[in-house]
């Protein structure tokens, strides 16, 4: 039982970290319908662009909650700007050739970004640093450590204001209206370019606070971390249904359960199989995930 | 208030139109009538920047639309209801409302020509909760029209209104595109039931095979031999 408690914590940071880069899959497949491989890579910038905040912020730290905060917003912004540029200078010029360009574009910049990475950062992991010290509580065995439990904190936080924003904004109910239909979305007066930028741009900063969150919890990161994560948050995505935004976060969830549970119970070399065991099972059996609904009909 | 001229379209290698030129004057209700695949929609996409015409131009009030991106064309006062209607079926039937009134920021204006809609459908008033996917077809082509004059648009472009409507439900639509069309806005209709669009309508375009191969006032039209025979079916 108590195995089953740490795993459960253990699976909710990690799940928590899938769930917000599923986000971004699943909010940019919304509105283009494209799957981007680069996802995944940003994430990885996200954290680097952390390192590089929180190494120039240290002079000034003040107390690790602002720290923690300031790093954070910098490595969104910066990594929202990047996903700003990918999108006009790699996706957009392409946006009405078929589906299958766009994936390739994808798949491309996803090796460039991995590729200049090991240029510019080098390809030997860096070690994060530690914005918030340690602190670990024991009860009836199960540990619990501060940074987990800020990890877990932060990304529901952002998840609930991703969700006002979708549901509760103009703006947001107009990327409701793009990801239903393009067209009858542009009749409405909605600058559609304007909104697929925009979702680029979340979803690129919600995977740049993964990228934060997951390096206060585990500080290595190197320039290829974000190609197993990007894999599996996709796996996240699909499994809750792509498209859906609840989806993407029980799907997160999920998949960080189920990966942690194999590794307390069964065996650790098992732990990434799972991942795609469970996109397998999914194919065959809920090609649309949890909660999708098929293809959507479009007039 | 609005006219084409010569505007020629391709969808890749098929020529949807080939030198479409009509005039939609201020005030009234224009008719383009013809069977499928005529290109009647393809003329409404060509006037809305959704397709893109590889000659002619199509002129509201004088500007040149060729090359203005949609949203802006709809910014401009002109609002088209898509065939196949285009609610935003997962969203709710207020939201979609409001998505039409989009360019308005004014809430109170906003909530003005929320009220306008109901009164042109009360049926929608009951239904401002449901998602807009699960109303019958009259009721979403009842939205389409509601979310389109939400924008208080200066000319209503019709597509194919009637379309799998029962007969009833069908004077429903056409009573309230006379009743917005005499508050004011100009409309251009497209229709397949001819005899309908002929009778709703000042004046009528027949489009076969991408061209305008008859004009003239509707009442004439209806008369015209050609176009019983061909299109009314006598």
């Amino acid at each position: 039982m108590q195995t089953f408690f740490q795993q459960l914590i253990n699976g909710l940071s990690l799940g928590s970290i899938y769930a917000l880069v599923a986000l971004g899959y699943t909010m940019v497949y919304g509105v283009l319908r494209l799957i981007n491989f680069a996802h995944g890579d940003v994430y990885m910038l996200g954290a680097y662009f952390g390192y590089y905040a929180a190494r120039i912020l240290h002079p000034y730290r003040v107390v690790p909650w602002i720290d923690t905060l300031a790093v954070m917003v910098a490595s969104m912004v910066a990594c929202g700007l990047t996903a700003l540029l990918i999108e006009r200078l790699a996706y957009r010029p392409v946006r009405h050739a078929s589906r299958l360009t766009m994936l390739i574009i994808a798949i491309g910049v996803s090796l460039l970004l991995e590729s200049l990475g090991q240029i510019v950062f080098g390809a030997d992991p860096k070690f994060f640093p530690q914005l918030i010290p340690e602190k670990t509580w024991r009860w009836h065995g199960v540990i619990f450590t501060n940074q987990e439990m800020v990890v877990i904190l932060v990304a529901f936080i952002l998840m609930v204001l991703l969700n006002l924003f979708v549901y509760r904004t103009r703006t947001g109910k107009a990327m409701r209206a793009v990801s239903f239909n393009l067209d009858a979305a542009k009749l409405m007066g909605i600058n559609t370019d304007r909104i697929i930028s925009l979702t680029f741009v979340i979803g690129s900063s919600l995977a740049a606070a993964g990228g934060v969150l997951v390096s206060i919890n585990i500080p290595g990161i190197d320039p290829l971390m974000g190609v197993m994560t990007g894999l599996k948050a996709f796996v996240a995505a699909v499994l809750g249904g792509i498209g859906n935004i609840f989806g993407a976060v029980l799907g997160g969830l999920i998949l960080g359960m189920a990966e942690v549970m194999v590794a307390g119970y069964g065996s650790s070399t098992y732990r990434d199989a799972i991942a795609f065991l469970i996109l397998i099972a999914i194919l065959l059996f809920k090609p649309a995930g949890i909660l999708g609904k098929g293809q959507v009909e479009k007039v | 208030m609005l006219s084409l001229k010569g505007v020629s379209t391709r969808y890749g290698a098929i020529q949807a139109l080939s030198d479409v030129s009509l005039e939609v004057a201020q005030g009234g209700i224009a008719t383009l009538i013809g069977a499928n695949g005529a290109g009647k929609s393809t003329t409404l996409r060509s006037i809305m920047g959704l397709a893109h015409p590889h000659s002619g131009d199509v002129l509201f009030e004088g500007k040149r639309l060729n090359r203005v991106p949609t949203h802006r064309i709809a910014a401009l006062g002109i609002s088209l209801v898509p065939e196949g209607r285009a609610v935003f079926a997962n969203l709710t039937v207020a939201e979609n409302l409001e998505l039409g009134g989009y360019l308005q920021k004014d809430r109170n204006k906003l909530k003005r020509d929320m009220d306008h809609v109901y009164e042109v459908f009360p049926r929608l008033k009951e239904r401002l909760a449901q998602m807009a996917g699960t109303l019958s077809g009259g009721e979403q082509q009842m939205l389409a029209i509601g979310r389109a004059i939400m924008a208080r648009p200066r000319l209503l472009l019709l597509d194919e209104p009637s379309l799998g409507l029962a007969p009833l439900m069908v004077h429903v639509i056409f009573d309230a595109i006379a009743r917005i069309n005499a508050e004011g806005t100009t409309i251009l209709l497209v229709e397949q039931n001819a005899n309908l669009a002929l009778h709703r309508s000042q004046h009528a375009y027949v489009l076969e095979t991408g061209r305008i191969i008859m004009h003239g006032p509707s009442s004439v039209l209806a008369q015209d031999p050609r176009v019983k025979e061909a299109y009314l079916g006598e």
